[in-house]
């Protein structure tokens, strides 16, 4: 009894240790500060209705636009420089046959529009969330944030931060082949 | 002398002024309802600012902790109890954005682990306390010594001031004293012969 009373501490001790070690060292779980479990993967998309951009942007489109094939919805403005970083990355999604949508988050419209311009739109349609609110309803942190819907209109991923060319080949575009062959 | 006066003076007033800074909420913010007002601000203590992490909604000046706020006045108008609107909010940022975080299997511990770690170290100091009570409680009332021991000690005694010529120094003196403490100390009688006779042997030896 008397020998458990002085060893129980130390081990609780060395338990929390151990513990808070394998945490710390967890380089998968550390490599990205911004990795929240998002509270929306396997929800369906949350309800929402975007204007266009401008006229001259194709666009404005609904929860009704996510349902019945596999989507990417991006998060982006033009005043967010990770998001021209991912715009290749967004640019080959939409190549391969992919509708992206893009949210256009707290921008002024004409600069959205001329940055689609100079640096190509692959975007099917393109929503103005002038106030942030539908980025709210998105549970989004920050842009870019990118988001893949599966068919039934469920959110099967969300990737935080800009979409780099290994998040590309290693995560996105799996989980797209995924997502369509599933 | 006058830069530390300054820079001390320059302390205060941020100590003073900062803790009255902290709210960010903007005056085109502010519902009309005070009511409705004070339970958005309340609510909004409660929700974190998902980018600045440690800071609520109400302290926070960043874009996503305004549109929060506005989000949760928004609910309320609507006619949200508190409850629903930190279910809204939390349904699309995760429990992660309550800073009071919910009681359900994953957060258990969380809660219950203050509580049964102050159980465990009071546990522990009533039994640590008991221990050194009673060991202390024991030290106090020592055993009297067995004849055997008492008579060794005696002929230690009887050997030391054997040794010492009475008036040499003041070493001779703290052993007589000492000699005469312990033999007072519980045995008055105790210059009988048979121990006479034994401190002389070992002297004796000693000396050979």
């Amino acid at each position: 009894m008397r020998r458990l009373i002085v060893i129980l501490p130390v081990a609780i001790f060395a338990a929390l240790i151990g513990v808070m070690a394998s945490l710390l060292t967890d380089s998968e779980r550390n490599s990205d500060l911004s990795r929240l479990p998002s509270a929306l993967i396997g929800q369906p998309v949350p309800a929402f209705e975007l204007p266009a951009v401008t006229r001259g942007l194709p666009g404005g489109f609904s929860s009704a636009d996510l349902r019945g094939r596999v989507t990417v919805l991006s998060v982006f403005a033009s005043w967010c420089v990770p998001c021209l970083a991912e715009h290749p990355q967004i640019t080959q999604i939409a190549e391969t046959g992919t509708p992206v949508y893009g949210l256009n988050h707290r921008d002024k419209p004409e600069d959205a529009e001329n940055w689609l311009r100079r640096h190509g739109n692959p975007y099917t349609a393109v929503g103005a969330d002038l106030n942030g609110r539908a980025s709210v309803e998105w549970g989004v942190t920050g842009v870019p944030e990118t988001f893949i819907i599966d068919a039934s209109g469920r959110i099967a991923y969300k990737h935080v931060g800009p979409v780099t060319p290994d998040a590309l080949n290693e995560k996105i575009m799996p989980l797209l082949r995924r997502t369509r062959g599933g | 002398m006058k830069i530390l006066l300054g820079l001390l003076t320059a302390l205060v007033i941020l100590a003073v002024a900062v803790p009255t800074a902290v709210h960010a909420y903007q005056p085109d913010e502010v519902l009309e309802d005070p009511i409705l007002e004070a339970r958005a601000r309340e609510i909004s203590a409660e929700l974190r600012c998902v980018v600045c992490q440690n800071q609520s909604i109400d302290d926070s000046n960043a874009e996503i902790a305004r549109d929060l706020r506005l989000l949760v006045r928004e609910r309320l108008v609507e006619g949200d109890t508190d409850e629903q609107v930190l279910d809204y909010v939390a349904a699309r940022y995760g429990d992660f954005v309550l800073l009071r975080p919910p009681w359900q299997p994953n957060t258990y511990l969380l809660w219950l682990g203050p509580p049964i770690m102050a159980i465990v170290i009071a546990t522990l100091m009533v039994l640590f306390l008991r221990t050194y009570k009673s060991r202390r409680g024991a030290g106090l009332s020592p055993e009297p010594l067995s004849p055997d021991d008492r008579a060794e000690l005696n002929a230690l005694v009887e050997r030391v001031t054997a040794t010492t010529r009475p008036g040499t120094g003041p070493s001779s003196t703290f052993r007589a004293e000492l000699a005469d403490g312990l033999r007072h100390l519980d045995h008055p009688k105790d210059e009988d012969d048979s121990a006479q006779k034994r401190h002389s042997d070992l002297d004796r030896d000693t000396r050979s």
